[in-house]
């Protein structure tokens, strides 16, 4: 029992990565590793998005700025210097995600000014700002009609009616090493004292200030650091796609659909955005696939946000893990002894803390017990 | 010696005087009490010091420093923690990592250093066992019941090291068991050198531990001595049965 829980989790894991390596090779078909390449930018981007939104609360929502920004760089630093394609694209992705983390320091600092609703509201205003120069600055961007990015792969014979399957592979790759990162740094952060303090700044901001958080410091760089990785999915996304044009790199959709995605998986959660990326973009391409009609997708998916809102309103995944921690405490202290107090006392050691909600009886329980 | 002191302080909200020209000080290494009726300006006093209000006028001094408006990170940092009349914890974190969080550490190594494994989570769970909840150590802050938040509350600011602790009705709704605990440790804190300033209506409470008392009434001082001599003063009765 104790050797599976310790165990459990990495073995898991490394399944899952199994999977993920695995997925596109037997499944082969171009159809599925597009759906696939487009599921995991996405999930590295909701990933890292959830870093800065859920672990400190702060809803942002113009994080298409730095996609936009992330697939722009890409876009430019390739036509500037003449990068021919291949991977060489693929290596310059950090460097973009860095570009898209320098914008966003003076963006977010105005933003982070204010704070919940208003924070909002500016998220969104500095968007369309950035969206505006990307239409107007046309020496830069080449206006509304935008910039080719390098043929990418030689081996599939090329992007139309070649062997797409093989094109899409090292796409598929550099969207799972994505998301690999941002997961690994989502755990990393989660592990630490800072990101212990941007989890004080969700709960009470001020009181976590008073107690000698650094919340300026923590918030600017919880916020670049999402940035950074809207900024590398934009990117690949831009080398995938083939090309960067306003109004498909600066789409204010992104963050409908990065937030969608965290909320749907368990925003907070480290394998909360992830989850829900994976579940939405395959859902909403099969919606598309099946239901043709115009825009009786967009209400089906409307629809399903809906059920899973009501029915699982903090995400799968914390919902799960609920679930899961009642199921063992059933389990383990069995309906004979339930009755008895005691053992929810003990609750360190009888049943996760998501299993007991100290309130009421099993709380009164405690005030006594407790000074001897 | 006077380690807190506040002179002539005022603060309006409003129309309200919650502080009018109020002169208060804690001598070093003593429990003293601050009583009064409601509203008569405790809790403002205590926002006052801790930097959570800005005075309108006067001063605050601390340890032979002036910390007049400080910032309640700086006031933190000096020495001076305070609990809330209201809880405030961290309801979505475990009670573990609630006592993390007040434990700051600046330097890189330590902000990007887990917490879990370190002596500091030896010295949470040392004060979660002092404070008696250390039962409770993954619960979820929100979790707890009123007077388990407070004593955590309590736990989380001492892990700091304050030299003086400011704790705003400590035994408010807790039952009268847990008080008596919470009373003998704060007295052992006290016999360590901790100087207390207590808001606390329980007077039985003020009564057995502290050393002075201070009375409030309209946002300022109205008496202050020995708990014996202020429960006569007939000042302090016409405070509390006036109105
Ligand atoms: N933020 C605020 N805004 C407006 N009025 C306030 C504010 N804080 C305190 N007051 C007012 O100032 C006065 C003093 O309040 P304070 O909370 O300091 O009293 P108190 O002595 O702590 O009372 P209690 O014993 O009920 O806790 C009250 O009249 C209160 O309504
Ligand atoms: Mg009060």
């Amino acid at each position: 029992m104790i050797t599976a829980r310790k165990y459990g989790k990495p073995v898991g894991l490394l399944a899952l990565l199994g999977v993920a390596i695995a997925f596109p090779l037997v499944f082969s078909d171009p159809t599925y590793t597009t759906i696939a390449v487009f599921a995991l930018i996405f999930a590295s981007a909701a990933s890292g998005w959830n870093i800065f939104a859920g672990y400190t609360g702060y809803i942002a929502l113009g994080h298409a700025a730095y996609f936009g920004i992330g697939a722009y760089a890409l876009a430019i630093i390739c036509q500037r210097y003449n990068i021919p394609g291949g991977w060489e694209p693929i290596y310059l992705i950090p460097l973009c995600g860095l570009i898209a983390g320098v914008f966003a320091i003076p963006l977010g600092a105005i933003a982070l000014r204010t704070r919940r609703h208003t924070f909002i509201v500016v998220t969104i205003a500095t968007f369309f700002i950035v969206q505006l120069m990307a239409f107007n600055l046309r020496g830069l961007t080449n206006g509304s009609t935008g910039l080719d990015m390098p043929i990418p792969f030689q081996w599939g014979a090329g992007y139309q009616g070649g062997n797409q399957s093989i094109y899409n592979l090292p796409f598929y790759f550099t969207a799972l090493a994505l998301t690999i990162v941002a997961l690994a740094v989502s755990w990393f952060i989660r592990h630490s004292k800072y990101g212990l303090g941007l989890l004080a700044i969700r709960d009470d901001e001020d009181r976590a200030r008073g107690l000698g958080v650094r919340t300026g410091s923590s918030k600017l760089s919880a916020f670049v650091i999402s940035a950074i990785f809207a900024g590398m999915a934009g990117a690949l996304f831009a080398y995938f796609i083939g090309s960067v044009q306003p109004q498909f790199d600066f789409d204010p959709l992104f963050d409908l659909s990065i937030a969608l995605m965290t909320f749907l998986g368990g925003i907070g959660t480290r394998a909360g955005p992830i989850l829900g990326a994976l579940v939405l973009e395959f859902a909403q391409q099969w919606l598309t696939l099946y239901f043709t009609q115009d825009g009786l997708y967009l209400i089906l998916y409307g629809v399903l946000f809906l059920v899973v809102i009501l029915l699982l309103p903090r995400g799968v995944i914390p919902s799960l893990q609920e679930l899961w921690a009642k199921g063992r405490a059933r389990g383990r202290i069995g309906p004979l002894v339930l009755p008895v107090k005691t053992p929810v006392m003990s609750a360190g050691t009888t049943s996760p803390p998501t299993a007991t909600r100290m309130t009421g009886q099993a709380g009164e329980t405690a005030h006594e017990e407790v000074p001897r | 010696m006077t380690i807190l002191e506040v002179r002539n302080a005022s603060k309006a909200f409003g129309g309200i005087h919650a502080l009018n020209d109020c002169s208060i000080s804690v001598e070093a290494g003593k429990i003293t009490g601050l009583i009064g009726p409601n509203g008569s300006g405790k809790t403002t006093l205590f926002n006052v010091i801790t930097g959570y209000e800005k005075v309108d006028a006067g001063e605050v001094h601390y340890d032979g420093r002036t910390i007049t408006n400080a910032t309640p990170n700086k006031v933190f940092a000096m020495g001076i923690g305070r609990t809330f009349q209201l809880t405030r914890i961290f309801p979505r974190l475990s009670v573990l990592e609630n006592m993390h969080v007040s434990a700051q550490r600046h330097s890189l190594r330590g902000l990007l250093g887990g917490w879990s494994r370190s002596n500091e989570r030896q010295r949470a769970l040392e004060l979660l066992e002092f404070v008696g909840i250390a039962a409770l150590k993954d619960a979820q802050a929100g979790n707890l019941s009123y007077g388990q938040k407070k004593l955590l509350e309590f736990a989380f600011i001492l892990i700091a090291e304050p030299k003086v602790i400011l704790l705003d009705e400590p035994a408010g709704g807790v039952n009268p068991t847990m008080i008596n605990h919470l009373q003998s440790r704060i007295q052992e804190l006290n016999k360590q050198g901790i100087t207390f300033l207590i808001v606390e209506h329980n007077m039985e409470f003020i009564m057995q531990l502290c050393d002075t008392v201070t009375v409030m009434h309209r946002g300022t001082k109205i008496a202050e001595g020995t708990p014996a001599n202020v429960r006569q003063n007939p000042a302090v009765l016409e405070a509390y049965l006036g109105d």
